[in-house]
């Protein structure tokens, strides 16, 4: 067992501090869940992309630097240290990739993914429908054949970053007489298509972070289907693992956002306070422990499976608790619009996104803890 | 990098708990607690000639040289079987013992032969130990019970008021670490054994015609125990690949918290998992629950390390 960074690792590194040092823009970019930042956002992607830095992990061919995972930890370490602006990609890059990497088509991949990876075309997720949240089996949304593809109808809500992007993805139910599971479809689609309607929804703080999506026959070519048609929950809960894995949030996030609380400690904490005190403690303690758990996490051999549901309810719940003890610290400058209050907010959706912690704690005592299922 | 336990350790692990599952430990833990030490030091022996005691003893001195993943590994086997006697306190000593240059008494501590004690601020069995020591103002010095046994809540923890006798060297500071160390893997493993008897007993136990473990109140503390209790673990193993580095005092008050946090809270779903019987000295859970309200405060109370641990940051 060791901790070692080989002198590779090291190199890799040292690069990418070098480079984000150069680049990472000086002033914060505004909000990215408004319309000038989403744009300023989108065109840190492109900077980033343009290196090849949008998307280390990929394989060169498709845009990456065919990063290993541990290289991946390394340079999400440094891009956060940097200080560098939030992922307006995120749901394209770490939900939509690793599914089209499993079951895309050489064709898709060629199509989909260099785009991506230079920050051309931003992705939205469009899973949750107004009767189905965490019961995403219970989606009602169609998708009908039609000559050469499918015609897509109903509504689809809490869609991430749909306000302001180009493409979503999202599952649909084509066989009309199926339920649950069954007879589901994944599909990708032009958020500026005929017949899509979107209507921007505010979060807590009123920014459009999300919206509701209102499809009225839209049509999508068959070559816009990820995997077998009717096949489609299979496909996407390759998607489900990565979003509660590490991908979603990963370590060097917390690390970073550790730091800041620990000089913000330093700068304005009263040395008396030790009830204040220990939750920085704590807080530097849990983003130690989310880092090596990502260490042990790549070390593993065997897959991890529905293990991935530790990490969601870990860093979603610790999220909130980090920025929670920011928000203490700064007193009475804790409710005034700024880098903290932003990502509280943010924070506070973690728990209830990508299958609330109740379903992610029901998955982890029925199969990892081998627990008996019981009623809903 | 590779940060899980190599093949080598992880056969370690399990061929200790192979032993240790042949060995019955609550009895010996009742005997144990009775004052019957026989069966228990006959277990001592069984784990000396495991390679246990030789983990922080130097290799001239029949040891195995000091090996901190493999001692932290050790423990947590340890705490899962909730081995009694002085197991933190005799592979500190011995660390310390080697820095202070006492070294007649490691290969006996290698064989499983000297239990030590180890005075924090009371010494855990020092009516069966061999050799007990305190450590006074950075002192390391032999010294010797005085008083009667002082009751535990864990009543395989039998402690003693003690005074110093005599003077051995200078004691080495990061020994002290390490014991809080080798406590927080021992304590991991008490929590990591009250989870799994927890879930077994959930999905046998019925109440309103089902397994407890169905409803969803039980699932979720149970689950919450193992999340406390997966992310100490690598907390716990960063610190053993710390020593001998600048960073060790912080990485051990950063696994003492965390390990410390996680067992007791599982000790604390375990009982209430187990309702009514959980509460009983008779069943044997009960051994874990109280060892694991023990260990919480020995070597550091969370409190204690927190403190150190932004000290250090």
């Amino acid at each position: 067992m060791d901790l070692d960074f080989s002198p590779a690792h090291e190199a890799f590194r040292a690069e990418a501090r070098a480079w984000l040092r150069a680049r990472v823009p000086a002033e914060p970019l505004p909000s990215l869940e408004t319309a000038e930042g989403f744009a300023a956002h989108r065109a840190w992607e492109r900077t980033l992309g343009a290196d090849r830095y949008a998307t280390v992990n990929w394989p060169e061919e498709y845009g990456g630097r065919g990063a290993s995972p541990l290289e991946w930890l390394i340079f999400e370490e440094e891009y956060y240290a940097a200080g560098a602006p939030g992922r307006v990609s995120q749901n394209g890059v770490n939900l939509l990739a690793p599914t089209l990497f499993e079951h895309g088509t050489p064709d898709q991949l060629r199509r989909v993914l260099p785009p991506m990876a230079r920050g051309e075309v931003i992705w939205a997720q469009a899973w949750s429908e107004p009767g189905a949240g965490s019961d995403l089996a219970a989606l009602r949304s169609t998708a009908t054949r039609a000559d050469g593809g499918w015609l897509l109808n109903g509504q689809k809500t809490w869609s991430s970053r749909a306000a302001f992007a180009d493409r979503a993805f999202g599952l649909f139910r084509s066989d009309p007489g199926s339920e649950r599971h069954r007879g589901l479809t994944y599909l990708m689609f032009p958020l500026d298509a005929a017949g899509v309607t979107i209507r921007p929804i505010g979060r807590l703080d009123g920014k459009p972070a999300f919206a509701e999506l209102f499809l009225d026959d839209v049509f999508v070519p068959d070559e816009d289907v990820i995997g077998e048609p009717g096949n489609g929950w299979k496909v996407a809960m390759s998607t489900a693992g990565n979003e509660r894995g590490l991908t979603l949030r990963s370590p060097g996030r917390y690390t970073a956002a550790a730091d800041r609380l620990l000089a913000l400690w330093r700068d304005r904490g009263d040395p008396s306070d030790t009830a204040l005190r220990d939750r920085v403690a704590n807080a530097w303690l849990k983003a130690r422990a989310y880092r090596l758990k990502g260490f042990e996490t790549i070390s593993r051999t065997d897959d991890i499976g529905a293990e991935s549901s530790l990490n969601k309810v870990f860093w979603s719940e610790f999220d909130i608790e980090l920025h929670e003890t920011a928000l203490d610290l700064l007193g009475p400058d804790g409710e005034l619009d700024g880098d903290w209050l932003e990502g509280y907010v943010f924070s506070l959706a973690g728990p209830i996104y990508a299958g609330t912690n109740e379903v992610q704690r029901n998955v982890i005592a029925e199969r990892v803890l081998g627990l008996p299922r019981g009623a809903r | 990098m590779r940060f899980v336990p190599s093949e080598e350790q992880r056969l370690f692990a399990s061929s200790l708990d192979k032993l240790l599952d042949q060995a019955d430990t609550p009895s010996v833990i009742r005997s144990w607690a009775s004052g019957d030490h026989a069966p228990g030091r006959r277990l001592w022996t069984s784990l000396a000639e495991a390679g246990v005691f030789a983990l922080t003893v130097p290799e001239e001195h029949d040891g195995a040289g000091l090996l901190p993943v493999e001692l932290v590994i050790a423990m947590h086997e340890l705490g899962r079987h909730a081995v009694p006697g002085p197991l933190v306190e005799t592979a500190t000593a011995a660390a310390l013992l080697t820095a202070a240059g006492e070294t007649r008494w490691l290969p006996r501590i290698a064989a499983g032969e000297a239990l030590v004690s180890l005075a924090a601020p009371y010494a855990l069995d020092a009516d069966t130990a061999d050799l007990v020591l305190t450590v006074q103002d950075g002192v390391l010095h032999e010294a010797e019970p005085t008083g009667m046994l002082r009751p535990s809540i864990d009543p395989a923890r039998r402690l003693f008021e003690v005074t110093p006798t005599r003077e051995l060297g200078d004691a080495d500071g990061t020994a002290l670490d390490l014991a809080a160390l080798a406590c927080a893997a021992q304590h991991l493993g008490v929590g990591r054994r009250l989870l799994e008897v927890s879930v077994d007993y959930a999905r046998t136990r019925h109440q309103y015609g089902h397994p407890i473990g169905e409803y969803q109140a039980v699932k979720h503390h149970l689950a919450d125990a193992l999340i406390d209790l997966e992310f100490a673990r690598p907390l716990v193993h960063a610190a053993a690949l710390a020593h001998g580095t600048a960073d060790f005092p912080r990485d051990t008050a950063a696994a003492k918290i965390a390990a410390a946090e996680a067992a007791y809270r599982t000790a604390k779903t375990a009982l209430q998992v187990h309702g009514a019987i959980g509460y009983t000295d008779e069943y044997a859970p009960s051994l874990w629950i109280r060892k694991a309200r023990a260990l919480h405060t020995a070597w550091g109370s969370p409190a204690t390390h927190r403190t150190r641990l932004m000290a250090a940051l």
